[in-house]
């Protein structure tokens, strides 16, 4: 079957491409700006199509612990809320982290901290990159930068999660939710019918009864199990970093964004280079695993790089542990909800090129 | 070609609806299109603006602060956007309810009396289609014939029936812009 080509926002790409996907359920809790995808799946209602449950939860702390049920029976599941919202999930979400569980979770990321704003912002990357819950866990997580994406890392997001037994969220915002571009959407795949063997789905009695839990009395096991949580966090780092690069090969600047920022910042690269500035942009794709080794060899290349966020600058911290101190790094970003400009980014790029 | 554009006016006058018709007539044509509201309070009463780019390259950044056209729709969003044109750019606005006229010397401006038109039509909804109309006049980077394949597209099945008419309003926004002043 041939992909089908739509105009959509990327909310609805998600929930479109999570039917597509032949996930088996999505429980949510309405908020924005990414309530359109519950919006979406209701309408839909893919019950009557492929058999997948779309359900409304009392709250988004239900909703989470409803994804870790289904996990738990290996089932491909997700959940989508936006800052605040995924700040009340994040118990459930390391629960799912230490039985090693796959579901996908999608973060519409809005301004705060607190309730904030309901407009875009990236100041979530700190819970999403660097834990959230309490634990040493980490989440794959992913960036997408056009509906395109949002739609394609549904599909991608299943993959990695039953790959790693490992929660995946895709860290999106506002602007991405709520813009409408052409998408290409994958045709249906078909709900899987088979079952994970780890799945405690009853036990037969041709094998041992399976326990999901993430309780570990015992501080031995408890370390061999954070080890093994070690091994696959690097097996994940060495396999799956993923990063988009834009007029790097002679770049003597550089600015890493993800997201609606990377958007911005090849709107930069494109005005800065008409000015003569030989500027490139590295986009992250995966936040972790970061593109910590890309980034140190371009450190040996370019004189500066500014690392842009709709934040108080947190991908910065990961941008100057790659390039351990080898060329300046600096911040530039916004919050409240505000977006930058692509000639803003540009005025700091050559602010901090005189500035030396 | 790549055409970057703000519609802005009061929530309910059919501003995001009129950008939706256009990225979906714009790939029609097989040309790259973004359509990026103003989301949240706006929606709720006060002013909503829409920032619109149809281009034949790859679109980078969804989000402006200039742009080639301004479609305005009332006195906030003329106050909030006419220093937001490019120079040389167009600024196309809608004279109802309009205290304080467009001033830059540096755009071409021109006007077009939609609202009034509308309610000659007996149709205040296909108000936002003169001001399509209007703006296609000027800028005819989009074929009718693809603005009513768009209508198709965008507006559920059983609105269908009121195709015709807002061709018909888009026909009458052709004929009745008018310009102000030129750059």
């Amino acid at each position: 079957m041939e992909r089908e080509l739509r105009l959509m926002k990327g909310n609805e790409a998600v929930a479109e491409a999570a039917i597509r996907a032949g996930a088996d359920g999505y429980f949510g809790y309405p908020i924005t700006p990414q309530s359109e995808i519950l919006e979406y799946l209701m309408g839909a209602n893919p019950m009557e199509t492929t058999g997948m449950v779309v359900l409304q939860a009392e709250s988004e702390v239900a909703a989470i612990n409803m994804v870790y049920g289904g996990a738990g029976c290996g089932k491909k599941v997700m959940t989508s809320s936006s800052s605040p919202g995924i700040s009340l999930k994040q118990e459930g979400i390391t629960y799912i982290a230490g039985s090693e569980l796959p579901c996908l979770i999608v973060n519409v990321v809005r301004g705060g901290p607190g309730l904030g704003t309901i407009q875009p912002a990236q100041s979530d990357y700190f819970q999403a990159v660097k834990g959230g819950g309490h634990g040493d866990y980490h989440l794959i997580v992913l960036a997408p930068a056009s509906v395109q994406e949002m739609a394609d890392f549904v599909d991608l997001g299943f993959e990695l999660a039953f790959k790693y037994r490992n929660p995946v969220m895709m860290l999106s915002d506002g602007a991405i939710g709520q813009m409408m571009e052409k998408v290409w959407l994958s045709p249906q795949k078909e709900r899987s019918k088979t079952v994970p063997e780890w799945a405690t789905t009853g036990k037969p009695p041709t094998r041992e009864r399976n326990i999901i839990t993430s309780l570990e009395l015992n501080p031995d096991n408890q370390e061999k199990f954070n080890q093994k949580l070690v091994e696959k966090y690097n097996r994940i780092r060495e396999n799956e970093v993923r990063f988009e690069e834009f007029q790097c090969s002679d770049a003597d600047y550089l600015l890493v964004a993800y997201g609606t920022s990377a958007r911005i910042c090849q709107k930069s690269v494109q005005l800065a280079r008409g000015e003569g500035l030989k500027v490139g942009l590295l986009r992250p794709i995966t936040l972790f695993p970061f593109p910590s080794k890309r980034l140190s060899e371009l450190a040996e290349k370019v004189s500066l790089m500014i690392s842009v966020e709709m934040s108080a600058g947190q991908m910065v911290e990961d941008v100057l542990l790659s390039v351990n101190g080898k060329v300046p790094v600096y911040h530039y970003g916004r919050m409240g909800g505000i977006v930058p400009t692509p000639d803003e980014v540009v005025a700091f790029l050559k602010s901090k090129i005189i500035g030396g | 070609m790549t055409e970057e554009i703000i519609i802005a006016g009061f929530g309910g006058q059919g501003v995001l609806s009129m950008g939706k018709i256009m990225i979906h007539s714009a790939v029609m044509q097989d040309l790259e299109v973004s359509w990026m509201p103003s989301y949240g309070p706006e929606m709720r009463g006060g002013t909503a603006n829409v920032t619109v780019i149809v281009s034949t390259e790859r679109i980078s950044s969804p989000i402006l602060r200039q742009f080639d056209t301004a479609i305005i729709l009332n006195q906030q969003s003329l106050d909030k956007f006419e220093g937001s044109v490019k120079q040389g750019g167009t600024l196309i606005y809608d004279t109802n309810g309009i205290t304080r006229h467009p001033e830059r010397k540096d755009i071409s401006v021109y006007s077009i009396d939609a609202v009034e038109e509308a309610g000659k039509m007996n149709n205040p909804k296909i108000f936002n289609m003169i001001v399509l109309g209007g703006y296609l006049k000027i800028k005819p980077i989009i074929k009718t014939e693809n603005v009513v394949k768009g209508l198709q597209e965008s507006l559920p099945e059983r609105y269908h029936h009121l195709i015709p008419l807002n061709q018909q309003a888009i026909e009458r926004g052709m004929e009745i812009i008018r310009k102000v002043s030129e750059s």
